[in-house]
């Protein structure tokens, strides 16, 4: 009797039950839940831009053309805001870890999808897995007590490198986005369909030839993507950069200087508890903007072209 | 005949042959390198440290005396820190992909931006995580000081897009199937995804989460900026707590010119590798097991 007064409120033929209602109901809040918690990702982006923006137009209207000289010391009364050692420092040591990690994680890559048996795939991966794992904070310490006096302070030609350089953070870095390069990379390659191998081996081609001019032609936009991805990680890695390279933001064009990256002045401003409002308050929001844009926009660039080689090949 | 009795690999010319060799050698080299790098760190931070190791280690306060310091408070801080960031991330993570792979309906613009935005938080720099805790939540509107809470939302906000990442692939390898079964049975939608979907995608998502976890442990930049690397004599005791975690007690020590100190930097280093193994370790045998259990 009850079941046919309900259906009529519901408005429906069926005549749903009150546990059939309950489950209904159940199921659209659990929607309307998650729905919701989609929306935490999207307050995390609109508060990462909201804590980066106000603070770092103010600094700006503040020092206006400051930020074109040559000296880095914001920190210091009076206070100099020429962005200029930041850049160059991030740019050498940026450029040393993608001179290390491209040949080195595109063979890796290459050796994975092309050369190693099912089984050596299966134990070089996990390896690779546990690269990338490495905390920064123990490449960091590596390059300290190890590449920085045994490796670049006897063998650098240039200058006399002292505990702290660019070159020795360069190098960890560079091993840091190794596991990048190689996984993305693969994953492209790998997707390379059968067919495109099998032509090529047909027409006579040697393993080389294929994975060099079929293999790495078809997934290029995915190896792209590889690269693009490793140098946005290596923009902003900080604590490498702050243990190996110093915290000196040393204008130099030597990677056997101490130097200073935009990401590791952050990590070596906020050690100190920064006041809000304080010089040193201020400027790591204005050099996190720019590392923000900066890897945003290259992330962006990057899934792009990873979203290409899915469109090709899957 | 004499080319029958040739093999085919003879018709190869010299040359050729040897850019492939040498094309061989390069990449057999490029991975050996790579791979025997992580032993080596190992081999060198042992070397450094290795006399050290002892549960005193471990059960020790940091302290300016070599002899009685160690890394308790920030072993255990790093535990605290992580395993709220880990309580506060993963359940939104689930849900996001969750609603992203079997709610949210046709993709619409919304998904689409919702996705973007996904990816790309997750490219963001660590360090970038550590200024809107700073700005918003250790001082700003929220104000909750350099605690545990403060760090722990910090670390949420950073592994949150890559569990929603991993959950969605291990949500996607459940084959359809199941819940088409459930659903012309006359199951709701939820119910189907309740009871089929997310027992199914569990393994895939621990494994995802066990990874994010220990990225998280090892993660040192962001909480530079709240105040982490201070030196810390206590456990925490709750989320307003004061807290120091172990990739900074390394740095701490690392940055402390006496050499005694910087063994005590490589023996927390070899803690912390010793953890990380071990939850690596456990997430790719779990996902071996599941792969196996699968394909039967």
């Amino acid at each position: 009797m009850s079941t046919t007064a309900q259906s009529g409120r519901a408005g429906m033929s069926l005549a749903p039950s009150t546990h059939l209602r309950r489950r209904n109901l159940i199921q659209l809040l659990i929607t309307k839940l998650m729905a919701s918690a989609t929306l935490v990702s999207v307050l995390v982006t609109v508060g990462i831009v909201l804590s980066l923006i106000p603070t770092t137009f103010r600094l700006l209207r503040e020092i206006t053309t400051q930020i074109f000289g040559t000296v880095w010391a914001p920190l210091f009364t009076p206070s100099q805001y020429g962005m200029a050692p930041l850049l160059t420092g991030t740019f050498i040591i940026v450029s040393i870890a993608m001179v290390i990690a491209i040949p080195i994680g595109l063979a890796s890559a290459i050796f994975l999808s092309d050369y190693a048996t099912f089984n050596l795939r299966r134990i070089v991966k996990p390896i690779l897995e546990i690269l990338a794992g490495i905390p920064t904070v123990v490449l960091g310490l590596f390059g300290l007590y190890v590449v920085n006096p045994e490796f670049v302070e006897k063998y650098w030609p240039i200058g006399e490198p002292l505990a702290y350089t660019a070159l020795g953070a360069g190098l960890m870095t560079g091993i840091l986005i190794i596991p990048i390069i190689a996984s993305v990379a693969d994953d492209a390659l790998s997707s390379v369909p059968r067919a495109m191998r099998e032509a090529a081996y047909a027409l006579g081609a040697t393993r080389r030839e294929v994975a060099t001019k079929v293999v790495l032609n078809a997934g290029l936009s995915g190896v792209v993507a590889a690269l693009i991805l490793a140098f946005a990680r290596a923009f902003g890695e900080t604590t490498i950069a702050l243990m190996v390279a110093g915290s000196y933001p040393k204008l130099s064009a030597n990677p056997g200087d101490p130097m200073q990256t935009m990401a590791s002045f952050i990590g070596f401003a906020g050690i100190g508890d920064a006041e809000v409002g304080s010089s040193a308050y201020n400027t790591i929001f204005l050099v996190g903007t720019v590392l923000f844009t900066v890897t945003l926009v290259l992330n962006i660039l990057g899934n792009r072209f990873i979203a290409r080689f899915r469109e090709v090949y899957e | 005949m004499a080319t029958a009795s040739t093999s085919l690999e003879s018709r190869v010319s010299l040359d050729r042959r040897i850019k492939d060799f040498t094309f061989t050698t390069f990449l057999s080299v490029s991975i050996v390198a790579s791979l025997a790098f992580i032993f080596y760190i190992i081999y060198r931070l042992y070397n450094n440290a290795g006399f050290l190791l002892s549960w005193d280690l471990v059960t020790f306060f940091p302290s300016y005396d070599i002899d009685t310091a160690g890394f308790q408070s920030s072993i255990m801080g790093s535990i605290w820190v992580v395993g709220f960031a880990t309580l506060f991330a993963v359940p939104i993570g689930v849900m996001t992909a969750l609603y992203l792979e079997e709610f949210a309906g046709k993709r619409n613009r919304f998904t689409a931006l919702l996705e973007l935005n996904i990816q790309n938080l997750a490219g963001v720099p660590a360090v970038v995580f550590g200024l809107i805790g700073l700005a918003f939540i250790a001082r700003g509107p929220l104000s909750w000081g350099f605690t545990v809470g403060s760090a722990a939302i910090v670390l949420a906000m950073l592994i949150l897009p890559v569990i929603i990442i991993i959950t969605r692939e291990a949500i996607r390898a459940v084959p359809p199937s199941y819940k088409e079964g459930a659903l012309a049975l006359g199951a709701t939608h939820w119910q189907a995804v309740s009871k089929l979907v997310i027992p199914s995608a569990v393994p895939g998502t621990a494994t995802g989460t066990i990874l994010a976890v220990s990225r998280a442990i090892g993660e040192s930049a962001p909480l530079l900026l709240l105040g982490a690397l201070s030196f810390v004599t206590f456990n925490p005791t709750g989320l307003d707590s004061g807290f120091t975690i172990l990739p900074l007690a390394i740095f701490k020590y690392a940055s402390d010119s006496r050499e005694e100190f910087q063994v005590l930097a490589s023996a927390g280093s070899l803690i912390l590798l010793a953890i990380l193994f071990a939850m690596n370790l456990f997430a790719i045998l779990l996902r071996d097991y599941t792969l196996r259990k699968r394909n039967i």
